[in-house]
């Protein structure tokens, strides 16, 4: 059990010292697909994990801690850093993946993850790993957390950001719109909601599950600066588009709904409940892992 | 010489508005009873520092472990019933899991909501808080133990619950010597039977263990404020001289001091043991003193009790 040798991987300090904007869009999205493979393989070796969900948040994830997040790996408990609440912390392994490429521990931990005595636990736990903003796992808690961070950033006078980012299921927690109702009330600044909506939950497509739309509507009329447009969460330029407008509103928080897909990147566990949670199997694994390599093959000539 | 008599949640608040004088980043946060928790008094005073969630407990919970994860030390407030049961699940998982400093203050415990009635009465906030790891529990016992237990649980790195009372209780402990978290208060030295209560019945082992003295019966008289963790040595320094003891509480006997008590006890030093609560049943409406009487939390419960585990003592062979 260890990462496979049989991929070309990107040198992630070479696109935090990217100083050309379409070359680091490519190598974010590089690295979202990169990571993929990497979650795909973790998840297939312990044959337990959330594939699903972890793959939603790939690109989004890449680009949090590429380019929108002020944090210092040598001081993950920095006060004055950008937090990040994962309120799906199911998608923990993509998160994993995404916090050793970024530097705070080495890569090749995600071996660990899941097992007895790793830092990596099967959802994020902030104790037992000082990059995690706040340990997570039942659904719906993190609005209310990264509502409680924006408050306390209010009052501290500290100008840091805090982002959020929910799936479907936290949305059908009833505390999500108590938090989303004393947002409109508290209105702090440089708060983030972003919904990774792949409208697929474990048991089913969330139409089928509860229904959520019109999700951006509901969220004006609660109250929230919506952004005006929903935006790809797969295509790493979309997300910086939508950086592009969270960064030019001024006063309370805002929130952005992107469209993803619950396993993306594989044909057949794109838009699946089925590949939420279970466990992937020989045939599936080989398959799909082609299909990775493919779009980490494609990603130079899309761009 | 009168007692005076002052309720747990005015003391309580009195002392967040003294606290929060010398300490900027206290905060409190409470569901839309501030006014019945005596909150309000902090947030007339630093307006920009109280926060009423509405009646929303588990937003208001989590929000407060945020706030605490950035540095804040934030104390929330609502009825002890709402607040171990509407927020549990934001108690354990995000703020003692990650032994964030949030201060849980239980307002209108036990019965003391009386005429509200069982939808509003706590009776098993302390069963089900003291299963959770890495928080600290504590019951004061009358109103002037509420201010300094609410300090130590301030500059304590980890959660703490304090359960508070609503209505005027005789004030007890205004001369005594400091409260301490985590420390067992010796009330009276005896040697035929340790009485151990904690909350507001705390008067009540008081005036039974002077009537027991009167009857010849000498009781080890010890004020439980902290259930968890629990004063173990203090304890059992005490059975190990009674051999009998009788915990008294306003709570269920399913999971508060008693069971908290005789897990140590059945372990270390089992003893003859006895319980004064409320039996595994939902309570009613009435004016607190009956409610609490009727429900068998009384006095003259207590010295029933006592006088019937000293006696199996004395008959035994």
């Amino acid at each position: 059990m260890a990462l496979r040798q049989d991929i070309e991987r990107i040198d992630p300090a070479a696109i935090l010292a990217e100083t050309d904007p379409d070359k680091k869009r490519q190598q974010m999205q590089y690295l979202a697909r990169q990571c993929r493979v990497d979650v795909w393989d973790t998840i297939y070796d312990l044959q337990t994990g959330h594939w699903g969900g972890a793959s939603s948040a790939a690109e989004l994830l890449a680009v949090l801690y590429f380019h929108m997040l002020n944090v210092r790996t040598e001081e993950p408990r920095w006060p004055g850093r950008d937090r990040l609440v994962l309120s799906k912390g199911h998608a923990s392994c993509m998160y994993y993946a995404m916090l050793a490429n970024r530097g705070f521990f080495p890569l090749s931990r995600l071996c660990t993850f899941r097992r007895l005595h790793s830092d990596l636990q099967g959802h994020p736990c902030m104790v037992k790993l000082p990059c995690v903003d706040m340990s997570t796992g039942s659904l719906g808690h993190g609005l209310s957390v990264g509502l409680g961070m924006a408050m306390a950033a209010q009052a501290l006078k500290a100008r840091y950001r805090t982002f959020v980012i929910v799936g479907d299921g936290c949305l059908n927690e009833g505390q999500t719109w108590e938090a989303i109702m004393a947002g409109a009330k508290f209105r702090p600044h440089r708060l983030v909601l972003m919904v990774d909506y792949n409208k697929v939950q474990l048991d089913g497509p969330s139409e089928a599950i509860m229904p959520m739309d019109p999700l951006a509507e509901k969220l004006k009329a609660f109250g929230w600066n919506t952004a005006p447009r929903l935006y790809d969460g797969h295509r790493v330029g979309e997300i910086l588009q939508s950086w592009e407008w969270i960064q030019t509103q001024e006063a309370g928080p805002v929130a952005v709904v992107y469209q993803t897909h619950k396993g993306h990147g594989i044909s057949f566990t794109s838009d699946q409940s089925r590949w939420h949670g279970c466990p992937i199997d020989r045939e599936s694994y080989v398959r799909g892992r082609a299909e990775l390599i493919q779009a980490l093959k494609n990603t130079e000539a899309e761009s | 010489m009168s007692v005076q008599h002052i309720a747990m949640r005015e003391a309580f608040g009195q002392a967040l508005v003294e606290l929060g004088r010398d300490n900027p980043r206290l905060v409190v946060l409470d569901a839309d009873v501030s006014s019945s928790t005596k909150t309000l008094d902090f947030g007339t005073q630093y307006p920009d520092r109280f926060f009423n969630l509405g009646v929303a407990e588990a937003n208001m919970a989590d929000i407060a472990a945020g706030m605490a994860a950035c540095g804040l030390r934030p104390v929330i407030s609502t009825f002890a019933i709402f607040l171990s049961l509407k927020c549990t699940e934001q108690i354990r998982s995000t703020i003692c899991y990650n032994h964030l400093p949030v201060v849980l203050a239980g307002g209108y415990a036990g019965v003391s909501d009386s005429f509200d009635g069982a939808s509003h009465q706590s009776l098993a906030d302390l069963a089900i808080l003291r299963a959770i790891p890495n928080l600290t529990v504590t019951v004061p016992g009358d109103g002037a133990e509420v201010g300094p237990c609410l300090r130590q649980a301030l500059d304590r790195e980890g959660p703490t619950y304090i359960r508070l009372s609503r209505n005027p209780t005789p004030i007890l402990f205004d001369r005594a010597a400091p409260f301490e978290t985590g420390k067992i208060r010796v009330l009276k030295r005896g040697r035929d039977i340790t009485l151990a209560v904690c909350g507001v019945p705390t008067y009540m082992a008081m005036e039974a263990a002077e009537r027991l003295e009167q009857e010849g019966i000498s009781a080890d008289l010890l004020e439980v404020s902290t259930i968890k963790p629990m004063d173990e040595a203090a304890l059992i320094e005490s059975v190990s001289r009674t051999n009998r003891i009788l915990t008294i509480e306003e709570h269920t006997l399913r999971g508060g001091l008693g069971s908290a008590i005789s897990e140590v006890l059945a372990r270390s030093h089992p003893v003859k043991t006895d319980f004064v609560g409320i039996e595994d049943c939902f309570t009613e409406t009435g004016p607190y003193a009956e409610l609490l009487n009727a429900y068998g939390i009384s006095t003259e419960q207590i010295v029933l009790k006592a006088r019937m585990l000293v006696d199996t003592k004395k008959s035994r062979p």
